[in-house]
């Protein structure tokens, strides 16, 4: 489902007088369909970073990403764009929902750019899934931290995406809170048929997958790591 | 269903400046059709009004003095001419009819002419037009002291028929100069939207003979209307009257002297169209500064949009769209403040010369001036959606990790 190889990212670092830097060198990596996976990475470790090359939101200067046997990393931005609607649905650790929309069309957006078009009973089906079916025309700060991460996988989920990307999703969350997001969020994929690729520096949550792998094993930057984030 | 949804999202959080804005752009609109229109209607109202006639005789003066003063009842009348002249020009084989006036008084500050009969009953005002009662009635007696009231006189001051007045001497009203003759209004003219809805008909003889005036100028007459059999006889007249005579002036063509009146004042239209065109500018102008300046605030919502999956494409039309959006709401604003604006005019004009605007007429500037300013507000979008366009998401959208 996912085939990353030879995937290779520089920035340039304040830190370095401009120059650019390698934050990503990361060899191999794969996810069958359905998978689901964590990545344990300390903050500053470039794992959003990595998480933005599989979902097409930056450009890799190197190697391959290949998801459903396509080559996102071969792709032009407005076509990264598309396979990003088509493919895959990310969650973000600050849910980046938005806030003038409610609840409902926050998660019709997640379906709206894409070639499925919108299906707004599709979209009440996901938000009552999560648990918010008598919210849908609240706007994002009438909900409590947890309900709005729920949106926020509600809208992951809008565009039946292959791939499911989730950025420290419990890192706003309290413990509680934190654990009930996560097997939403694993159940849910579970459910949608979607692989899960989750990264976290959270022991409690990294101990809920079979399949844990070291972000800093994998990641092999050429040079010293600047600190960012 | 999405681009609508992002625009309307978008202006609803932006509502107070997107009021202000198509405000601004309402204001524009409006003015530029009024401006327009009014120059376009009251051009129109006024050579229409001045199509039933041919030619004005009058003393030696201005022509367009003559017109204004027997046409559109303006202006003071540049002197009498003698009743050998007005019978002369009645019986020239060249002319259709001439209907003499009488000037020189008036009731509460509406004019009071004499005239012959005949202008009600033989003549059209305008081309397939003729005078009418409105409510019964009849016309006025020759040699009577009866009278004919226009509809906008007989609004303004309740008059109808039976009613009776007391001319006041000279063409505005003075309390103390009243003359002792009572009149008697045996009709009301239908609305024709012309000059003569102010003015209160009387008899020639009524002015010539009233208490007061010079009893040696009993005969004459203040200006004759003129129609003709072709057009080539007014040529033949102004070379009679105009070049050969030194007494008379003959006004004609008499739409040809007020399109000149027009072009005279032109300027004035063109620097109302300037102010308006500038107007349009700040207007669009405001559309693109408000947008711009919460370019900021909407960094984080463009990012998290092009995140879901939308195109730098999609987020500059949405924004072009925005402004397009703005533009048209203040467009279709723009037509209240057309509307309002145009019935403010179009009552001074009337109350000021009896001339009517039609503030319902159709013209092209009514969709141009809307459309432009839309395209112009889309075109002012151009700006902040290029900003947009650049929105860099993956640091919008930081923290890293």
């Amino acid at each position: 489902m996912l085939t990353v190889s030879q995937l290779v990212k520089r920035v340039a670092s304040p830190e370095a007088g401009g120059a650019a830097v390698e934050i990503v060198r990361v060899p191999e990596l794969s996810l069958a369909a359905g998978e689901q996976v964590a990545l344990r990475g300390e903050s500053g470790s470039g794992k959003t970073t990595f998480l933005h090359l599989i979902a097409g939101i930056l450009a890799a200067d190197e190697g391959k990403i290949v998801i459903d046997g396509e080559d996102v990393a071969s792709l032009g931005e407005s076509q990264r764009d598309r396979a990003r609607e088509a493919r895959i649905g990310y969650i973000f650790q600050t849910f980046n929902l938005l806030q003038g929309y409610t609840v409902l069309e926050n998660v019709v957006l997640g379906m709206s750019f894409g070639p499925g078009g919108v299906d707004r009973a599709r979209a009440r089906q996901l938000l009552e899934r999560v648990g918010l079916g008598h919210r849908l025309h609240h706007f994002p700060r009438q909900l409590s931290t947890g309900q709005q991460q729920r949106v926020a996988v509600a809208r992951a989920l809008a565009n039946r995406p292959k791939l499911v990307l989730a950025d420290e999703p419990t890192g706003n969350l309290d413990r509680t809170h934190g654990r009930e997001a996560l097997g939403l969020i694993r159940e849910a994929c579970r459910e949608a048929g979607a692989a899960l690729l989750l990264v976290s520096h959270d022991p409690d949550v990294l101990a809920q997958f079979e399949r844990v792998r070291d972000f800093a094993e994998i990641n092999q930057p050429r040079v010293p790591l600047p600190r960012a984030g | 269903m999405t681009l609508p949804l992002i625009v309307y999202r978008s202006l609803r959080q932006h509502a107070l400046s997107t009021l202000v804005t198509a405000g601004s752009i309402a204001l524009a609109a409006g003015l530029l059709m009024v401006v327009w229109m009014v120059k376009e209607q009251s051009q129109k109202a006024f050579l229409e009004t001045s199509t039933g006639f041919d030619a004005v005789l009058g003393a030696r003066g201005s022509k367009l003095q003559l017109v204004l003063n027997s046409i559109f009842h303006l202006e003071a009348s540049p002197g009498n001419i003698s009743a050998a002249d007005y019978d002369q020009i009645k019986k020239h084989p060249a002319v259709k009819a001439a209907i003499p006036l009488a000037l020189g008084d008036n009731y509460l500050g509406y004019r009071i002419v004499g005239t012959a009969e005949e202008l009600f009953t033989t003549v059209e005002y305008s081309p397939g037009k003729r005078y009418q009662l409105q409510g019964g009635g009849r016309w006025f007696a020759a040699g009577q002291r009866e009278a004919v009231v226009g509809s906008f006189v007989a609004a303004r001051l309740g008059l109808k028929a039976g009613d009776t007045f007391q001319p006041y001497h000279g063409l505005a009203f003075d309390a103390k100069a009243q003359h002792e003759e009572v009149y008697t209004v045996t009709g009301v003219l239908a609305p024709t939207n012309t000059p003569t809805d102010k003015v209160l008909w009387i008899p020639l003889s009524g002015i010539q003979t009233m208490k007061g005036h010079d009893p040696r100028t009993a005969t004459d007459v203040s200006a004759v209307l003129i129609q003709l059999r072709s057009p080539t006889a007014g040529f033949m007249l102004d070379l009679m009257y105009n070049k050969q005579g030194n007494r008379l002036t003959l006004a004609y063509p008499v739409a040809a002297i007020i399109a000149d009146l027009f072009g005279k004042i032109g300027w004035f239209d063109r620097v109302l169209a300037l102010v308006a065109y500038l107007v349009a500018l700040v207007a669009a102008g405001s559309v693109l500064a408000s947008i711009y300046a919460s370019m900021s605030a909407r960094r984080r919502d463009l990012a998290i949009l092009r995140a879901l999956g939308a195109r730098r494409r999609t987020i500059f039309g949405a924004v072009v769209a925005e402004a397009a959006v703005i533009g048209a709401l203040g467009a279709v604003l723009g037509f209240a403040v057309y509307f309002g604006l145009l019935a403010a005019v179009a009552n001074v004009i009337r109350t000021q010369t009896g001339v009517t605007i039609d503030i319902l007429a159709g013209h092209p500037v009514l969709w141009i001036a809307p459309l432009g300013m839309v395209a112009l507000c889309a075109a002012g979008g151009v700006v902040p959606a290029l900003k947009a366009y650049r929105v860099p998401v993956a640091e919008t959208l930081s923290p890293t990790s």
